[in-house]
């Protein structure tokens, strides 16, 4: 099978890699370029767990070919820290015990950030409607929402 | 062996114990980094794939891998030819005895396709494309066979058999013609017949439950690799290293020693992770094509070829005075097993009445083989299923009776000194402060709007210890590391930390916990059961109080002092004979000097834990439901449970709100839906309706902590009582705020609206 | 192992030529949140994927002739942020912005919607009550259709070899108008609708209501338009009596299937609830706009 020769921005780095044609921007993230990050947890689009920010808006890789990401800026999990500092929503995810097995946190967190970036002061519905695409099986999401909400304040008052 | 809970309350100073750090594993999920079963990876790495049943009942009658094998990039193909024909034995290495034979069958069919999804071979090739086009070219040829679902069906005396020898164990007399049901269970106390004769209200009942699945986000994952000289690596994501070592041994046919098992983090388990489906198969096709091999399963593999839970069928008859004295029950559980013996109804029964002081009862349980996933282990397994139907009973039993549903509760609560329907006597229990909290708490006066309703139910989990090792070891600097087997599923990585620097008198930075591989550490029973934080607990912290001895030793040695002499407070060694004037010893000082007192500092721990506190739950729910369109709104959730001591309040809190909302899903709308074929066909998180964001509130959890004296600082297990009131609690709320008692979950819309119009 | 291409033509024509030359192998993506799905299920086996997205005039909204036209391959999200588009027509815009989560949202796409031709689908019935309009190029030119005429059957259009929808046209809003839609999930989100009421009113500066529209979704093959439930509005006020009429006319108009999410009774019985509460709604609004 041929493979596609992708050039794109991926957390504000230039990247390239190879792909299959069917292959999904996930595959892309995970195989060729090492950022394991980002989860599959259901491959259709269900759960959340591959989203990622694709020039501003949140998606699920999974539903994007690789091919699509052509000239494209990608945001993953992997550029939400600032080198060692990390972001506001992962201290508070953090503080707030908003995680035990981690795994659907990258997806939450990257679509917490874009929430965020959209709504600076989200209530409590917003928030859970805004993360309905993020599946979490371990929390029951009380402390998902606090610690989002907890971080959009802190953020807010920085913005001050 | 329990300095701690020795001392009075009122000199209980604990540091670290009951405070809430952050998880030492935390900064690496937050960003990422953390590796879970699929983020690994080997150089010359395969892509392994299994082809599965399309049929939920099927003699296979050939399987031809001749194209398979000769397609360029593929480099092994297996069937059961390829694995050892095992005896049929019962072997405990997973949470209780499984039966060998029965696994291994299960991770790859023999003669015989029992579920639709049932594996019946493997390829390992360079690429998924090239694997996927393998699979396609295998021929396998079926003789397709009657199959069965539904539990009272596969009772039925004519239904398609599943196991030709199959013949149910536990009748008064064995049966010359075999059957579905594996077996039947039987509990009883004092005189049914007289009990019921004594009462003034008899209520009888038929609940049902559907199969669902615990639904971690994270699908099975593992990569596996077979040595040229047999020696094995595998990586994987499960509940329990050591268990994955055992059953690839077994399966097999290899050494135990020769297969180093490194557990992943695991993205969710809840019972579901406790056996192997992966890993033998992925070994076998490394041994085959002498290199790595890497599995990861699909979702719609997760649902259709792991392990649900059981649907089921509860029926209740309770007897009772007209002032609420419970005088008898008769239930009978009949649990879906799937394709082989070993549903929890064992388990079910024996919690059924467990929250009930009722002086004569008969519980039987029967264990049930159809043509679905054989089931595995979901969160206080088979507990949630009869207590559905007990409590919702109990709910109409105050309804009849015209008392508030708590009082009933109340006035047949177990106690300390009761002896339990499961036959021990309980001691130290806080079932009945479970009720006060909730009784006191102001939801349960709130006032409610028309078309909304509150419900009430509690719950038991019996907690397990059983066999951890721990090992404590203490740096040149004075800081310390904690090893345990034991995968965190929830928290209890931090909690081992905790406890080890409770002792030490650390603070909580300077000790890191590590959860080691099969040959770094000694041989711990799975993370399951609610064990981890009381058993693996203990063990660290005898480990760890091991470990003070020997530092006040060599405080003692230094100083020229007896050992007596010595205490340790605080994170040093201080001198407690007045004519000296020795400065205290700090952990950091002794370890500089270790070489010269005695060596290296650290100490491990191999124990059987006895004495795990079970866990009491009482659970109040509010609901509104729409009555046009059957929909239903959890209004408002609380929660109280007898946690012993929270270790990391957060975790015990994340814990009790997880299992609710996973209870809140099973009652709502989540479901095994099977075709006429027998193909499931909801195998995606598309149509499998699990609780998004949107569908809950705030949970709000009340820790009530009534000290195990059993372990050193009062623990319990706290991880299963609360998946096991919601489905009663969801379904006693709907009861009262449409006036219909609902008796089959899920209560989906359609289901709710034709109750309604059936009115 | 069939090769798989893709293509992301710039020019509308240019990906009619590639559609028609791949045949019925070629598939074309808009946000791909249907095809990606069913790629990964191996539902379907393209040969060739022709991206529309960098076509011109795929993506965009533009007012024209006092209408809005939207190019077929505009994410929701797009279309949400659309303040006249929110305005002119709140029920097209909910239906559309009530697919999947925010993740969908990004991606989702009212021509992708239309010609995934789901009987479900949440955008359709809105469309179709709003007498919304497609242009569709293939290789022998562009034609124009009513949306209600795309879906033939379950999974299938009357689109031929080549062909795709380009645009969809709102037509010019009259005064004192507005619509509707709701739907009948089990969650609160994530579900596919198992019922679905698109409305649209006009009313008189009485409040009668002179004009209607009422396409129903999932109880059916395709969307369907109900006629006889709008007749039972067509010249009343919105009273009881009309919105009883209203119920049991669309009710009668249900044809569904009993399935996994929902019984045809269930099905039939929530068509007439939500037809009714979406009639309250743009009822309400177009008053408000009178």
């Amino acid at each position: 099978m041929t493979r596609t020769h992708i050039s794109a921005t991926v957390n504000g780095d230039p990247v390239e890699f190879l792909s299959d044609a069917g292959a999904t921007l996930l595959d892309a993230l995970r195989d060729e370029l090492g950022l394991t990050g980002s989860k599959e947890g259901c491959g259709s689009g269900d759960c959340g767990a591959c989203s990622v920010i694709v020039d501003g808006r949140l998606v699920c890789s999974c539903l994007m070919l690789a091919a699509e990401a052509e000239g494209r800026r990608i945001e993953t999990i992997e550029g939400m820290a600032d080198g060692s500092v990390l972001h506001p929503l992962q201290r508070k995810f953090l503080e707030h015990a908003a995680l035990q097995c981690g795994f659907c946190t990258p997806g939450l967190l990257v679509a917490a950030k874009a929430l965020l970036d959209a709504n600076p002061d989200p209530t409590e519905s917003e928030t859970r409607y805004w993360l309905a695409g993020n599946l979490c099986r371990c929390t029951g999401y009380d402390k998902v929402i606090r610690a989002v909400m907890d971080a959009a304040a802190e953020l807010r008052q920085v913005r001050v | 062996m329990s300095d701690f809970l020795d001392r009075s309350e009122a000199t209980l100073d604990l540091k670290v114990v009951g405070t809430r750090p952050v998880r030492p594993d935390g900064a690496d999920k937050v960003t990422g980094r953390a590796t879970f079963g699929a983020d690994f990876a080997m150089p010359g790495m395969l892509v392994g794939k299994i082809k599965r049943s399309p049929h939920a009942h099927a003699a296979i009658v050939s399987i031809d891998t001749r194209k398979a094998r000769a397609l360029a990039g593929v480099k092994a193909v297996v069937t059961a030819a390829d694995f050892p024909d095992l005896a049929s034995e019962a072997y405990e290495a997973g949470e209780g005895a499984a039966n060998l034979r029965d696994l291994s069958l299960n991770c790859m069919a023999r003669g015989k396709a029992l579920y639709d999804g049932h594996a019946v071979a493997a390829v390992a090739a360079t690429s998924s494309v090239i694997a996927d086009a393998a699979l396609d070219m295998i021929e396998v040829t079926y003789e397709v066979l009657a199959h069965v679902i539904d539990v009272e069906d596969a009772m039925a005396p004519d239904a398609p058999l599943l196991h030709a020898h199959l013949f149910t164990e536990g009748l008064e007399a064995k049966p010359d013609k075999p059957s579905n049901i594996a077996q039947r269970n039987r509990l009883t106390r004092g005189d049914l017949e007289a009990g019921f004769a004594m009462a003034d209200v008899v209520l009888e009942a038929r609940y049902t439950t559907a199969a669902v699945h615990q639904g971690y986000i994270e699908p099975h994952a593992c990569v596996a690799a077979f040595g040229a000289d047999g020696q094995c690596q595998v990586w994987s994501s499960s509940q329990g290293q050591f268990m994955v070592r055992t059953y690839c041994a077994k399966l097999l046919g290899l050494e135990s020693s020769d297969i180093r098992v490194t557990p992943a983090e695991i993205g969710g388990g809840f019972g579901g992770k406790t056996t192997v489906y992966l890993e033998p198969v992925a070994l076998a096709l490394s041994r085959l094509a002498g290199a790595p091999v890497k599995m990861v399963m699909s979702r719609e593999e997760v649902f259709r070829a792991t392990g649900p839970t059981s649907g089921a069928v509860i029926e209740v008859k309770l007897g009772a005075r007209a002032d609420g004295t419970l005088v008898a029950a008769d239930v009978v559980l009949k649990y879906q097993a799937g394709a082989f013996p070993g549903s929890p109804v064992g388990a079910g029964s024996m919690t059924a009445l467990a929250c009930y002081d009722v002086p004569n009862f008969r519980v039987t349980g029967f264990d049930v083989v159809t043509n679905s996933p054989k089931v595995a282990a979901y969160r206080a397994p088979g507990a949630p299923i009869a207590a559905f139907g007990i409590e919702s009973a109990i709910d109409e039993l105050a309804l009849k009776l015209g008392m508030d549903p708590l009082a009933l509760r109340m006035k047949n609560a177990v106690r300390d000194g009761v002896k339990a329907a499961y036959g021990p006597t309980f001691r130290n229990i806080g079932y009945v402060e479970t009720l006060e909290a909730i009784q006191n708490h102001p939801h349960y006066t709130a006032p409610l709007e028309p078309g909304q309703g509150r419900g009430v139910a509690v719950g038991f989990w019996f907690n397990i210890g059983g066999e951890s090792t721990a090992a404590v070891n203490v740096g040149e600097d004075g800081t310390a590391v904690v090893v345990t087997g034991n995968p965190d599923i929830g928290g209890s990585r931090a909690a081992m930390a905790m406890m080890a620097a409770e002792v030490l008198g650390l603070p909580i930075e300077k000790v890191r916990p590590i959860v080691a591989d099969t040959a770094a550490i000694g041989f711990s029973m799975l993370t399951g059961g609610s064990r981890t934080t009381f058993a693996t607990g203990m063990a660290v912290t005898q480990a760890a109080q091991k470990i003070v001895v020997d530092l006040k030793r060599r405080a003692a040695q230094i100083w020229e002092v007896g050992a007596d002499q010595v205490d340790w407070i605080d994170g040093a060694a201080v001198c407690l004979d007045a004519s000296k004037t020795h400065p205290d010893l700090t952990l950091a000082a002794l370890a500089a000097r270790s070489a010269r007192t005695g060596g290296p500092i650290g100490a491990q721990v191999s124990l059987t834990a006895q004495g795990a506190g079970p866990g009491f739950a009482a659970h109040i729910c509010d609901v509104e439901v729409d009555r046009e369109t059957g929909h239903v709104t959890i209004l408002r959730y609380t929660a109280a449970q007898d946690v012993g001591r929270a270790i990391h309040p957060a975790y015990v809190e994340g814990q009790i709100q997880g299992g609710v909302a996973q209870g809140i899903g099973w009652a709502l709308n989540e479901e095994y839906i099977f075709d006429r074929d027998g193909r499931m066909e909801n195998a995606g998180f598309l149509d499998y309706r699990m609780p998004v964001a949107s569908d809950l509130p705030m949970i709000e959890p009340i820790l009530i902590e009534v000290a195990n004296p059993r372990h050193p600082f009062g623990a319990k297990g706290v991880g299963e009582a609360p998946i096991v009131p919601p489905l009663a609690a969801v379904a006693n709320a709907v009861r009262a705020a449409i006036g219909v008692r609902m008796t089959g979950l899920p209560l989906s819309p359609p289901k709710i609206r034709a109750a309604i119009d059936a009115r | 192992m069939s090769e798989l291409s893709y293509l992301a033509p710039t020019a509308a024509e240019e990906a009619a030529a590639a559609l028609a030359a791949g045949g019925n192998l070629a598939r074309a993506l808009s946000g791909g949140t249907d095809l990606l799905v069913q790629l990964r299920a191996g539902r379907v086996k393209p040969g060739l994927i022709v991206d529309l997205k960098r076509v011109a005039g795929a993506i965009g909204i533009r007012e024209e002739n006092g209408g809005f036209v939207i190019g077929a391959a505009t994410p929701g999200v797009m279309v949400g942020e659309h303040r006249g588009l929110a305005r002119a027509w709140p029920g097209v815009v909910e239906a559309l912005e009530l697919i999947g989560s925010t993740q969908i949202q990004s991606r989702a796409s009212l021509g992708g919607n239309l010609c995934n031709a789901s009987p479900a689908a949440d955008s359709v019935p809105a469309m179709v009550a709003a007498r919304a309009t497609c242009v569709i190029v293939g290789p022998s030119g562009r034609r124009t259709m009513a949306v209600e005429a795309i879906g033939v059957a379950p999974g299938r259009t009357c689109l031929t070899a080549g062909e795709f929808v380009l645009e969809i046209a709102l037509p010019t809003r009259a005064a004192r108008s507005a619509d509707a839609y709701l739907r009948s999930i089990p969650r609160t989100e994530m579900d596919i609708a198992v019922a679905g009421a698109g409305v649209n009113l006009t009313l008189d500066p009485e409040g009668v209501i002179v004009d209607a529209r009422v396409a129903l979704g999932a109880v059916g093959p395709t969307v369907m338009l109900a006629r006889d439930a709008a007749a039972a509005l067509e010249g009343a006020r919105l009273d009881e009596g009309a919105l009883a009429r209203l119920d049991e006319a669309a009710r009668a108009a249900c044809i569904p299937i009993g399935d996994k999410r929902g019984t045809a009774e269930f099905r039939t019985r929530i068509a007439g609830v939500l037809a009714r509460r979406a009639t309250v709604i743009a009822y309400a609004r177009a008053k408000e706009r009178g």
